[in-house]
């Protein structure tokens, strides 16, 4: 497959579907600051997150990580990193700037407050814009890709018709030489059987396994039955009836190819095909790790209909549900009721999916970009102190 | 011609209604490639299963060739298979009592 599409290049070489100029948090005492910025300068797309003080350990670098991550992905152009003090600030902006794009930084306590702050932030994301703005898109190969499958609001026509028909999309990117990222650990469960065995080396397996039990332990030492919190309400509604049952339809989504590796939340790949991500089944919590390892682009494929979209990397919703397709049109971007009715086949509602996907990383926006149903959450691991 | 269930694989017991179906209705479902009817036990609706063999207490329901969970009382063909009838294995938090699972 020879498939093109039309991106930006960045100073390193990696290939952007967006030209976002981003205005990082990175602490939630700054979010206001961030807003401010974003709200005198156009064309600037705000991050702003919860938490990010007084983290430690494991958790300290799982933010810092996931930040420079989401930093560094190419469809951003350049950052500006906002924190209350200069340590935490430098130490993201750094990080980001190992991608060789434009990046800077300012702490509120150095600026002399919000207001000084918002200020000085806001002509330095006004030079940012107009530099950016002059960047033209250019033909890029499918290889340079590193597509996001995600699935959310769940049920039994997501392993029917959209997570299959999102796999074959998957499984063209990976044969065009290009990287995918599967997540959402719990949903591994019940079908680590089949990812095992697709796994690249035995180490890769038992890294699969391993991921899983650990999981599991963890719902066993809250004495409580998973079920509920995955598969959770509206997934049993639409009639999945185990998180087994899920998994299996979910890992659809991922296609057939050889399994790399399991990375870690947020790690970038370590070279080309599919890659298993580590992290928690919410969309939001997901995403924002598929985005911080590099995702450009998220295919979403749903059943019950979720609203959830990455403000990074466009996310192209996908359902087979014909209910879904009716009532929530404003959220679904395509429709593959025809693989649920019988009416189409597989390759046809996924070329139709191929073709969506090719516009979007071209320019066309998807319904959850426009209407800004847009959210990032990094996860925790540990409390703060 | 839109179809009104699907079987994932021929080794499942359980196959998935994709319109709403009515009790009484005889279901058109393709099992093994031939054309079979069952007789809908009760509502089923879009998205929920009924089992096409009678699947007796303990044994596994079976989706997409995997276990998918295990009958919790006797499911006869043509009824709804889902909370009320089975039990996940998986994740049972729940079945763990002094520290040790009851599933092992």
């Amino acid at each position: 497959m020879n498939e093109t599409f039309m991106g930006y290049r960045r100073p390193n070489g990696s290939v952007g579907i967006r030209n976002h100029v981003v205005v990082l948090s990175a602490m939630d005492n700054v979010n206001g600051v961030v807003k401010k910025i974003s709200s005198q300068v156009k064309d600037v797309l705000p991050i702003t997150i919860l938490y990010g003080r007084g983290q430690f350990g494991q958790d300290n670098d799982l933010t810092i990580n996931t930040l420079i991550g989401m930093g560094k992905n190419p469809n951003i152009a350049s950052v500006l990193v906002v924190s209350l003090e200069k340590v935490s600030a430098k130490k993201i902006a750094d990080g980001i700037a190992q991608s060789k794009k434009p990046v800077a930084y300012l702490s509120v306590q150095d600026c002399g407050g919000s207001l000084e702050a918002a200020y000085q932030g806001s002509k330095i994301a006004l030079e940012m814009v107009l530099q950016a703005s002059e960047q033209q898109r250019e033909e890029c190969l499918f290889s340079e890709l590193i597509l996001g499958v995600e699935c959310g609001g769940s049920d039994t026509t997501s392993g029917i018709a959209s997570n299959p028909a999102v796999g074959y999309v998957a499984d063209k990117v990976v044969d065009s030489g290009g990287v995918v990222f599967l997540s959402e650990t719990s949903e591994f469960m019940g079908a680590e059987h089949v990812l095992a065995e697709r796994a690249s080396s035995p180490d890769v397996a038992k890294k699969i396994w391993a991921a899983v039990k650990r999981i599991e332990d963890d719902a066993k030492s809250r004495g409580v039955d998973i079920r509920g919190a995955n598969p959770v309400p509206d997934n049993i509604a639409g009639g999945l009836t185990t998180i087994e049952e899920k998994s299996l339809g979910a890992i659809m989504k991922g296609g057939t190819a050889v399994i790399q590796d399991l990375l870690e939340y947020g790690q970038a790949p370590t070279g080309k095909g599919l890659y298993l991500m580590d992290t928690p089944a919410p969309a939001s919590e997901s995403m924002t790790a598929l985005v911080a390892g590099g995702a450009q682009v998220i295919l979403f494929s749903t059943g019950k209909g979720n609203i959830m979209g990455n403000p990074i990397a466009p996310t192209i919703k996908i359902s087979g549900n014909p209910k879904t397709v009716k009532t929530m049109i404003a959220n679904i971007d395509l429709d593959v009721t025809g693989i649920t009715e019988g009416t189409e086949n597989l390759s046809q509602g996924g070329d139709k999916i191929l073709e969506e996907l090719i516009k979007v990383c071209s320019g066309k926006k998807t319904k959850a970009e426009v209407l800004g149903e847009e959210q990032i959450a990094i996860s925790r691991i540990q409390p703060t102190v | 011609m839109k179809r009104q269930a699907i079987v994932m694989n021929d080794k499942d017991n359980v196959a998935t209604a994709v319109t709403d179906l009515q009790k009484g209705l005889e279901a058109v479902v393709e099992i093994k490639s031939q054309i079979t009817q069952i007789a809908i036990q009760e509502d089923i609706p879009l998205g929920h299963k009924f089992a096409i063999s009678n699947i007796a207490t303990g044994e596994d329901i079976i989706k997409y060739a995997s276990v998918i969970g295990q009958a919790s009382e006797n499911i006869t063909i043509g009824m709804h298979v889902h909370t009320q009838n089975v039990m996940s294995l998986r994740g049972r938090g729940d079945k763990v009592i002094d520290g040790r699972d009851i599933n092992e």
